[in-house]
Formats: C-alpha cells, sequence, structure tokens
C-alpha cells in the first residue's frame, strides 16, 4: 500500500499540539509505517510541491503570513484537520481580541512599564498583524476539527489512524477536550 | 407548581414515563432518570426558560422542557439528531456572545455551560467571536465577578432575591449589551453578599466565585473532566 502524505503546518500558537503529536510515544513507529511527512516544522521542508492526503494544522490566523500559508495548505491538502484551541477558537493569542490592534502594540512596545526608548516593530520582514486573531475556518473550509489544548496524544492518534484507515474519527469523553 | 396529585403518564423518545399534574416536563424527565440537556434551570430555583437548551418538541411543536407543563399523554421528542444539533448550536452561540477561552480559565472542567458542549459533541463554536469588553468586579473581600464567561442565565438573579433574600442582582442595558447588574451600588464591594449566598453557588459559569479557590481542584480533576454533565445515557 502507497504511504499517506502528510504535511503539517503552525500558525499562531505554542507548539504544543506538534508535541503532543509526539506523545503517541511508540505508536510513532505505527504511523511511520503508514504516512510520509512532507511540508512540516518537523523536517523544516518549506514548500508544497506535490498533493498531500493529510494536512495538520495548529494555531490561529493572526498575521498576514498565516494567511498565506493557511491557503496554501488548503490549496495543497485532500483533507485538511484543524487540531487545537487556537486553530479552533484563536486560544490564548485571542485574548488580544478584546483590545484594539494598537493599544496592544502601544503597550508592549512603547508604554509599558519596562520599555525604554521603544518602538512598534516595524522592519519588512515581520508580517503585518491582523486586527484579530481568527480561527482558522474564518479563512478556508476545515474538514475535521480535534478540539483541546493541547489534544491529547490519543485524541489525535485516533483522529490520525480514523482518517488513514477511512473512516470518521469518534472522540471519547475523554478524548473531546476543550482545556 | 401546584395540585401534585393527578398521576398522569407521557412518552419521552418513545419511552413511556409517569408524572404529577403541576410538574414540570424537565422535573418529570429528571424524576424518571432521562437527561434534557439545560443552562439556566436550577432545580432549586422557578424556572425561567431563558437559555432554551432544553428544547423539546411536544405533540408536534418545540417548548423549554423547564416551564412546560406535563400532561396526560404528551408525546415528547428530547434526544434527536435533530433537537441536539438545535442545542449545540444555541451552545456555540453562548460561547461566542462572551469571552469563553477554556484553556485560560480557572474554572475548565466545573463548568456547566463546557460540560454541556462536551456531551453534545460540540468540538468548537461555529460562529464569529464577539470578543466583547465585560465589566469584571473585584471589590468585594471573598466573591467576585468575571462577566466575561456571563450567559445571563438569570440563576444569582432569581437565588438572591428568593432564597438569599437579598435581591443583590438584576440586568442592566438591552440586547445585546444586556449585562447582570449589582443593584443600587453596582459595586459587590458595597452589597450584602457572602461567599455562603445561593447565588453565588448556583452560577454553571462561575462568573460568581468565591476567591482563593482557583486551583484548589487541579485541572483534570474536576466535576466534569470524566464524567459527563446530568443523568447517565442509558444503555
Amino acid at each position: 500500500m502507497a504511504k499517506s502524505i502528510v504535511a503539517t503546518g503552525h500558525f499562531t500558537g505554542c507548539f504544543g499540539c506538534h508535541m503532543s503529536l509526539l506523545d503517541i510515544d511508540e505508536r510513532i513507529l505505527e504511523l511511520v509505517e503508514l504516512v510520509e511527512f512532507d511540508k512540516s516544522p518537523i523536517n523544516d521542508k518549506k514548500e508544497f510541491d506535490r498533493p498531500v492526503d493529510i494536512g495538520i494544522i495548529e494555531g490561529g490566523v493572526s498575521n498576514e503570513e498565516n494567511v498565506e500559508v493557511l491557503r496554501a495548505f488548503r490549496a495543497n491538502c485532500r483533507i485538511l484537520v484543524a487540531i487545537g484551541a487556537c486553530a479552533l477558537t484563536g486560544g490564548v493569542p485571542a485574548m488580544r481580541n478584546t483590545v484594539p490592534l494598537r493599544e496592544c502594540l502601544e503597550e508592549a512596545f512603547v508604554t509599558g512599564p519596562t520599555v525604554v526608548d521603544g518602538m512598534i516593530p516595524n522592519d519588512p520582514e515581520l508580517p503585518i498583524l491582523l486586527e484579530r486573531v481568527h480561527p482558522c475556518r474564518d479563512l478556508v473550509k476545515i474538514d475535521y476539527e480535534i478540539p483541546g489544548c493541547p489534544p491529547s496524544a490519543d485524541a489525535l492518534w485516533e483522529a490520525l489512524s480514523a482518517l488513514l484507515e477511512g473512516r470518521e474519527p469518534v472522540l471519547s469523553y475523554e478524548q473531546l477536550k476543550y482545556d | 407548581m401546584s395540585d401534585r396529585n393527578e398521576r398522569i403518564t407521557l412518552t419521552i423518545d418513545g419511552v413511556e414515563i409517569s408524572g404529577e399534574s403541576g410538574m414540570t416536563l424537565i422535573e418529570a424527565a429528571d424524576a424518571a432518570g432521562i437527561y434534557i440537556p439545560r443552562l439556566c434551570h436550577h432545580p432549586d430555583l422557578p424556572p425561567t426558560g431563558h437559555c432554551r437548551v432544553c428544547t423539546v418538541t411536544v405533540n408536534g411543536g418545540n417548548g423549554a422542557a423547564c416551564t412546560r407543563p406535563v400532561a396526560d399523554g404528551m408525546v415528547v421528542e428530547n434526544d434527536t439528531e435533530r433537537l441536539n444539533t438545535l442545542r449545540r448550536n444555541l451552545i456555540e452561540m453562548t460561547f461566542v456572545e462572551g469571552n469563553h477561552y477554556c484553556p485560560e480559565c480557572e474554572v475548565s472542567g466545573d463548568c456547566e455551560l463546557q460540560a454541556v458542549a462536551y456531551r453534545l459533541g460540540m468540538t468548537a463554536p461555529h460562529y464569529p467571536a464577539l470578543n466583547p469588553e465585560r465589566e469584571i468586579d473585584g471589590s468585594h473581600p471573598d466573591v467576585f465577578i468575571d462577566r466575561n464567561r456571563c450567559i445571563l442565565c438569570g440563576r444569582c438573579v432569581r437565588a438572591s432575591a428568593l432564597i438569599d433574600g437579598k435581591s443583590i442582582f438584576g440586568y442592566k442595558y438591552r440586547g445585546i449589551h444586556k449585562a447582570v447588574a449589582v443593584v443600587v451600588t453596582d459595586r459587590l464591594g458595597e452589597t450584602e453578599i457572602e461567599a455562603t449566598d445561593k447565588a453565588v453557588s448556583v452560577c454553571p459559569t462561575q462568573c460568581l466565585r468565591v476567591k482563593r479557590r482557583g486551583f484548589r481542584t487541579p485541572l483534570g480533576s474536576r466535576r466534569f473532566d470524566r464524567e459527563p454533565i446530568g443523568i447517565p445515557e442509558r444503555e
């Protein structure tokens, strides 16, 4: 059987969901028999250059680079799975949504009590921040959602193994958590 | 409710149960061991039908089970895909209307909104988040209000008036801006509220909460971390 091609992506989040994926422990040996990793922060492959079966994405959308990469994931992945609170709700980074962006930046870089000679970073290399942090579904269609902060290794394993076997993932009560 | 004497029978999802006239549907279902999801209802308080999560179909029409009196021969649908989808949508709207971010919430695992969402299988809210600015009030030495979690169930309003006899809470503003008010003084610190008040213990999302209790029970060991809310599903 040909291996399924899996890509993983990381937007605005803490990488905890990728860490949780590694928490599947020895099952990772089973996984490498079934999948081939394509673009992923794990192998540092930067660009898509072939169709991908399953894209797994972590993190919310807070800047223009996130928007571009998320759209590339949707365009190149047959099935797109959003994992974790940030990808599904904006998560912890979305706490800034109740404060206007300029106020956030000024507090962090100009008026904050520990700032000396501050300025809001404006290097052209830096992606422009969006006014609000968005869940991934605000921009592209998401096929499956695995909540959690992070989702447990068992929840991720269930989702992955189900999709690889061509069935619908079913999360148990212990596996469906938002925290 | 009065006149609890006449025995009546009704069916919920085809299961025949008995009740007494004067009972509400949710009371009859609870007594029969059938779970109807709910948020604003509390067994110690009169029902108000605010949240509509307990919506059931009675003889073909929708109604709130917490306010609907039982009647002989009623045919009730409860645990159906259609109703559970409606309820899940109500829960999702409740999530996006406030600031319900479970990962950073100190009451995660001990929150009825989250627990009902778990039980109904919500993966995430699918409506645009409003991220409203909500008032918090830490002026009282023992009790605080974090309205980011408030779902306007009105339990505190009812409990404070009817059980504590203090009428500390009411509502202010209208429409989407509606909020629980501390009446007259506007500040919790200037009221007679106590940590032992019923109004504090009935809050489903603990936006009304006793201070210095934050993580006494660690995450993962709380009420709804392992066991679903409400009566267990029938085999």
